[in-house]
């Protein structure tokens, strides 16, 4: 399994010399099983790059969403294989209690937002509720479950082989557990991140930031570190990086998460890098 | 154990903010969390219980109606949102582990997730002050 990182920058893309490093393109990452199965996990800006360099002969993609914020579907409209004909796209997201899946895309795929519409696309999309239960797509054992963010909004557990990358793009568990910290049964996503071979988390804050943005839906470092110890997280890919934070600033985030992540490998999702499990 | 719901996470979290006593329950309806103000309420402590079953709390605190006739556990209103899966609010009157007598009104619904997927059930009490 090789899961490769297209887009690791939070709330809004914030390209410019100043990002270079980590990159400015919103969420978006893949993950190749070893049949050639992808899966792209969110539809950021990110996603885009990854369309032009994805091959003329693949028959299936399947595009997970987290959740319907700006931020993770905004490259939707520019994923050039959604316009190759015949082509089956599966897009899967979070159950709403009121609106399905394709009424809500439709918000954003559709005038005056944007010109084309989700029915006007050539590829076979088909639209899915994010699998509760584990789901076989290709090689991989795809499971989702609701976490702590504004919004319906899940993360999902990829296991190929015994292998497993969860992936918590957002994802706010302090506001959960602040009265027992480091409680399994309390603490969102902890059954879906337990014993992760590589956990992909929201570290968007430093401690400061998310004091002043409490119930945003976001972590800071230290609470994701806590979070990828609690878990048993082999490595912590640190994502979802903070628009206002330039290179070195994310370089010392990465740094203070490492610090104190005993046990836990850590590093900062940076845009094009590859990670094979 | 493992992982509670968001929905029964969260909750836990309002209620710990709450003046009002809160009682929790899961699906099945076992006691997951009570706050500190139902702690007082109930004469226990949620620290020093290893669980507190279905079984057994619908019957610890003497649920009784104000002419003193003892209330099954498939009446009492949270028991009720949890079957029922609709709101109720009834009268009652209890006996804390303490020994202390409450006359108290209870509101309880239950709690339910995406796809309608029975969470749990929550009961707010208010005592009711002399007439």
């Amino acid at each position: 399994m090789r899961v490769t990182f297209w887009g690791t920058r939070g709330s809004i893309a914030s390209a410019g010399p100043a990002t270079q490093g980590y990159g400015g393109n919103t969420a978006c990452a893949q993950v190749l099983g070893s049949d050639g199965t992808s899966l792209i996990l969110d539809a950021g800006s990110g996603i885009r790059a990854l369309g032009t360099a994805m091959p003329r002969d693949v028959e299936r993609v399947d595009i997970l969403l987290s959740h319907l914020h700006m931020d993770h579907i905004q490259g939707l409209g520019f994923f050039e294989p959604m316009f190759r004909p015949g082509l089956e796209v599966h897009v899967w997201g979070p159950p709403s209690a009121t609106l399905d899946l394709r009424t809500r895309l439709s918000r954003y795929l559709s005038p005056p937002l944007f010109p084309v519409r989700l029915w006007d696309l050539t590829s076979r999309v088909e639209l899915h509720n994010a699998p509760e239960e584990p789901t076989r797509i290709g090689p991989f054992e795809v499971t989702a479950a609701a976490v702590v963010h504004p919004g319906p909004t899940v993360g999902y557990r990829i296991v190929e082989d015994g292998t497993s990358v969860v992936y918590l793009p957002d994802h706010e568990p302090a506001l959960g557990d602040a009265l027992d910290p480091g409680q399994p049964a309390w603490t969102s996503g902890y059954d879906l991140a337990a014993g992760a071979d590589l956990l992909v988390h929201d570290a968007q804050y430093f401690p400061q930031e998310r004091s002043e943005r409490v119930g945003w839906g976001h972590s800071s470092w230290p609470e994701a570190a806590r979070f990828a110890v609690l878990v048993g997280a082999k490595r912590l890919a640190c994502f979802h990086h903070d628009p206002a934070h330039d290179d070195p600033t994310v370089d010392r985030l990465v740094e203070a998460t490492a610090a104190v992540a005993q046990g836990v490998e850590v590093f900062g999702a940076r845009e094009g890098q590859t990670i094979s499990l | 154990m493992p992982q509670h719901p968001i929905e029964l996470i969260l909750f836990r979290q309002l209620a710990t903010s709450l003046v009002v006593p809160v009682f929790l329950v899961d699906a099945r309806g076992d006691l997951v969390f009570l706050n500190e103000p139902a702690e007082v309420l109930l004469g226990i402590r949620l620290d020093e219980l290893d669980s507190l079953p279905f079984e057994t709390w619908t019957a610890a605190f003497q649920p009784r109606s104000a002419e003193g006739v003892a209330e099954p556990a498939s009446s009492l209103p949270l028991v009720r949102a949890l079957t029922d899966r609709r709101p109720t609010h009834g009268p009652l009157v209890i006996t804390g582990r303490n020994g202390q007598e409450h006359t108290i009104e209870i509101t309880a619904f239950p709690l339910e997730g995406g796809r309608g997927r029975l969470i749990g059930a929550v009961a707010m009490f208010w005592e009711q002050g002399p007439e």
